[in-house]
């Protein structure tokens, strides 16, 4: 009846782990509790769960990178703590604890943090930069989103019913395999991957669709903002990356459910392929997270040193080189495999190369600054921070791309080092930015400048306390995903290193502290106007929060900068002579419901429920085709109903111009 | 009035536009599937582990005969797609009805020749190699069966509304998936039964 779930998954093999599902489940009752308290399910639902609206979705997708943030730091910290204590001890976690401790930190970071962040943003803005009322595909959009909280989901549970994986973030066979891994903890992570990952790849569909076809007129691609185009990029390397990563999966799954032999040690297995299959969408992936955070930059920049973006058409060209040649390097991250020195070489020297453009974005930003009036806003202080941090990656990148410096390096504390040190400033600041960006957009008021410098400086001199310490036990040789060591020499790093984590840890502190205040005094910092920092792009010419249909009358684009250049031809606040009916898509609870199939269908898989997984594969189908066949999905905001909502905003746009004169 | 009407239709267009595009990204995702099913299959072909080979198991005339069933079911999908054009919903239902039949034959003859490897003790369990050659072809198969449900779904509106507008761009995306399965076809044709006989 239930497969091979029994009393025995409940994680009473430790204190803390116990302690993890105790607060994994206690949150979520708080949660429950409040929302009833609120009497919001209702409010919940209609507005948000079944929405189809790019907005709603996004901010849903980044509240869901944020939860997991936390989670993931959890780990990072009791990592670090544990690495601080463990000389010649076993410090305070078992083995096979810390070992499903450092698996699920980079699985949910890669997976559940960084995806989402990148994808609800893209989702909150592109459609408005571009023009338009809404993505290409609204239902196919929320499948997405819920299918990626599945996947977020089965991490989750795997705290409370059973355990996670112990193979790392990558699950290389053969030790992933069912002969050295019979347990469930693998199959969480192939499960919650291959669930989300489907949710990835549609995500990417829709928004090349997007922004290929719709938008506003007038806006040629060469007049598209640089977020756009790093979103287009990004979305071609998700739609075609992706499927690598759901082939490496799904055969491994083969080999642990059917007992067949594509990564098997005997029985003429090819361990090898695995970690080629999952580095053809692993190496896209990184830039997949990396190219939206350059383009929230390259907005950045521009408007807080209140220049033209310099270099503009280089920057795109950039981008789309560094798109190309992202899936010319996976081998990289297996010099030591034993390829020919030919092959070695041959993807050193296309890993060098991709610095080149990269190279070509630092400096269009540091030109772009050069001269300019720059306001040392938070989410320029996350850009600052990041050119300098990230160029330091960077030369360490160059540096592992040699094949036989890489031969001495791999697998140690050195690489860590050096992936942190990409993706924390080129990912997460760039994120972070973003979010403190467009945040007046998106909710109406501001967010505190005080308490979000605060934070940039606990989290950059918190990245450099934790990760150069690393740099420097690579060099001493120290092996990543060390559970204990008996070297003294090593421990002095590692507490620096931990101290480091506490003072991320303070940083996190001081971002929830910032959106409390933020709160607190929205009145205040209300942005009536809809253009809060004197914006250059389409996403500043509607009212903040925007209505559900974006513009009221679809904007005419004549310059790179259309609302700048709308500004200064004085048209930007026009009324428009009438109205028109808008047509909107209409919410669905069908993606929703789509996303409990699809995470009941992955738990049963875990556990080998049978019935469980046919009754939801079933569920799903028949779901698909009554949406698929549906052709009355949308509903019309008549004339009369825009005109209201504009109303009200010219009101408050006239009653604000009037103060200020 | 007329205006209004025809603002709408030209947005309904787009849409349609818009979905077939779609479709073609996800089948260009689709093909990416295919090539590393290939790759992998290529790399483990010899991986026999004493088991049997393409040699001894592989039956040509089977083969032959899927690839006949499977490209003039293409063909009659293409008469479908034709008759959608001067809207004669009868053809459209006997094309669609011919290429149901044909597919159906091919998963028919797909499935008795993996049974009848199963049964010889040359299942997926038994080499890399069968793993690769099952999970290829499989999935080959297996996209093929969604291709023929779809068949049975769609034919379902064809026959109730008739070929509206949305009900033909459904058909017109069908028929990029049905020809893009032929193509896949004739690659496992050439990379797998073919070497793997001669």
């Amino acid at each position: 009846m239930f497969g091979r779930l029994t009393l025995e998954a409940l994680p009473l093999y430790s204190a803390i782990a116990a302690g993890g599902a105790a607060v994994t489940i206690g949150g979520a009752l708080l949660v429950a509790i409040a929302i009833t308290w609120l009497g919001a399910w209702r409010y919940l639902w209609t507005d948000w769960l079944t929405s189809v609206d790019h907005k709603r979705i996004g901010i849903m997708y980044i509240v869901l990178a944020l939860i997991m943030l936390l989670r993931g730091f959890v780990d990072a910290i009791m990592m670090r703590a544990q690495q601080a204590m463990a000389l010649n001890s076993g410090g305070y976690l078992p083995p096979e604890h810390f070992d499903q401790i450092f698996s699920s930190h980079g699985t949910i970071m890669i997976f559940f943090m960084a995806m989402p962040f990148m994808t609800g943003l893209i989702n909150i803005i592109v459609p408005l930069q571009i023009g338009t009322r809404d993505v290409a595909f609204p239902f196919l959009n929320s499948l997405s989103l819920w299918l990626t909280a599945a996947g977020a989901g089965l991490v989750m549970v795997s705290l409370v019913i059973g355990k996670f994986s112990t193979a790392g973030w990558t699950g290389y066979p053969p030790y992933s395999g069912a002969e050295a891994n019979p347990g469930v903890g693998v199959d969480y992570w192939i499960w919650a991957i291959l669930i989300s990952g489907v949710g990835s790849t549609l995500s990417g569909i829709n928004f090349i669709v997007t922004i290929l076809k719709r938008r506003a007129p007038g806006m040629t691609l060469m007049r598209m903002t640089p977020f756009t185009w790093t979103a287009l990029c990004a979305s071609v390397l998700m739609a075609f990356a992706f499927p690598a990563l759901t082939v490496a999966c799904g055969l491994l799954a083969l080999d642990r459910l059917f007992g067949m032999h594509f990564f098997t040690n005997a029985h003429g297995g090819n361990m090898m392929n695995y970690p080629n299959l999952f580095w053809i969408w692993g190496h896209p992936e990184v830039y997949i997270l990396i190219l939206p955070a350059f383009g929230v930059f390259s907005e950045v920049v521009a408007t807080f040193s209140k220049k033209r973006l310099f270099g503009y058409e280089s920057l795109v060209y950039a981008t789309a080189a560094i798109a190309i040649l992202s899936f010319t390097v996976w081998l990289h991250h297996f010099f030591t495999m034993g390829s020919s020195a030919n092959v070695n070489a041959f993807f050193g020297i296309t890993t060098m190369i991709i610095a080149v453009p990269t190279g070509v974005k630092v400096f269009n930003w540091l030109l772009t600054m050069y001269r300019g009036r720059i306001d040392f806003h938070p989410s320029m202080m996350w850009t600052i921070g990041f050119m300098i941090t990230f160029v330091i990656g960077g030369m360490t990148g160059v540096l592992l791309a040699i094949p036989p410096a890489d031969f001495l390096m791999h697998n140690t504390t050195f690489l860590v080092a050096h992936f942190h040190n990409m993706i924390i400033p080129g990912v997460l600041f760039g994120y972070l930015a973003g979010y403190m960006y467009w945040f007046p957009k998106v909710f109406g008021f501001e967010l505190d400048r005080k308490w979000g410098l605060a934070s940039f400086w606990c989290w950059l001199i918190g990245f450099y306390l934790a990760f150069m310490p690393l740099y420097i036990l690579g060099f001493k040789g120290m092996p990543r995903r060390m559970e204990q060591y008996n070297d003294p020499s090593w421990q002095p790093y590692l507490m620096v290193a931990a101290f480091g984590a506490f003072v991320v840890l303070l940083g996190i502190a001081c971002m929830v502290m910032q959106l409390y205040v933020s709160v607190r005094d929205r009145r205040k910092t209300a942005d009536i106007t809809g253009d809060p920092w004197e914006g250059r792009t389409l996403e500043w010419a509607t009212s903040s929060p925007p209505p559900a249909y974006n513009f009221a009358i679809l904007p005419e684009v004549r310059d790179r900068e259309p609302f700048l250049d709308m500004k200064e031809r004085g048209v930007a606040y026009q009324r428009p002579a009438a109205y028109e009916n808008i047509h909107m898509p209409r919410n669905s609870m069908v993606g929703v419901a789509m996303g409990a199939f699809a995470f009941a269908l992955g738990f049963a898989m875990i556990w080998h429920i049978w019935w469980l997984v046919a009754a939801c594969g079933l569920a799903m189908w028949i779901a698909m085709i009554a949406r698929s066949s549906d052709d009355d999905s949308e509903f019309m905001v008549t004339a009369a109903e825009v005109k209201q909502t504009e109303d009200a905003r010219y009101r408050a746009l006239a009653t604000r111009t009037g103060s200020r004169k | 009035m007329s205006a209004a009407v025809t603002a709408h239709e030209s947005e309904a267009a787009e849409t349609h536009e818009q979905r077939a595009l779609g479709f073609w990204l996800y089948l260009m995702g689709d093909a990416v599937i295919f090539a590393l099913l290939f790759a992998t299959y290529v790399t483990m072909v010899n991986n026999t582990d004493g088991g049997p080979g393409g040699k001894s198991l592989f039956n040509l005339s089977n083969a032959a005969i899927e690839t006949a069933l499977l490209l003039v079911s293409s063909t009659t999908f293409g008469f479908a797609s034709l008759c959608t054009k001067t809207g004669n919903r009868t053809a459209v239902l006997f094309w669609l009805l011919v290429t149901f039949v044909l597919g159906a034959g091919f998963v028919f003859l797909e499935l008795r020749e993996f049974a009848g490897m199963i049964k010889a003790g040359a299942g997926p369990d038994r080499s890399g190699f069968l793993s690769a050659f099952f999970t290829l072809v499989g999935t080959h198969g297996l996209h093929v069966s969604v291709g023929l449900t779809w068949i049975l779904i769609l034919s379902g509106p064809v026959m109730m509304t008739g070929l509206s507008v949305p009900v033909t761009s459904r058909l017109f995306r069908l028929g990029l998936f049905w020809h893009f399965l032929d193509i896949a076809w004739v690659g496992i044709f050439s990379i797998v039964y073919l070497p793997g006989l001669l």
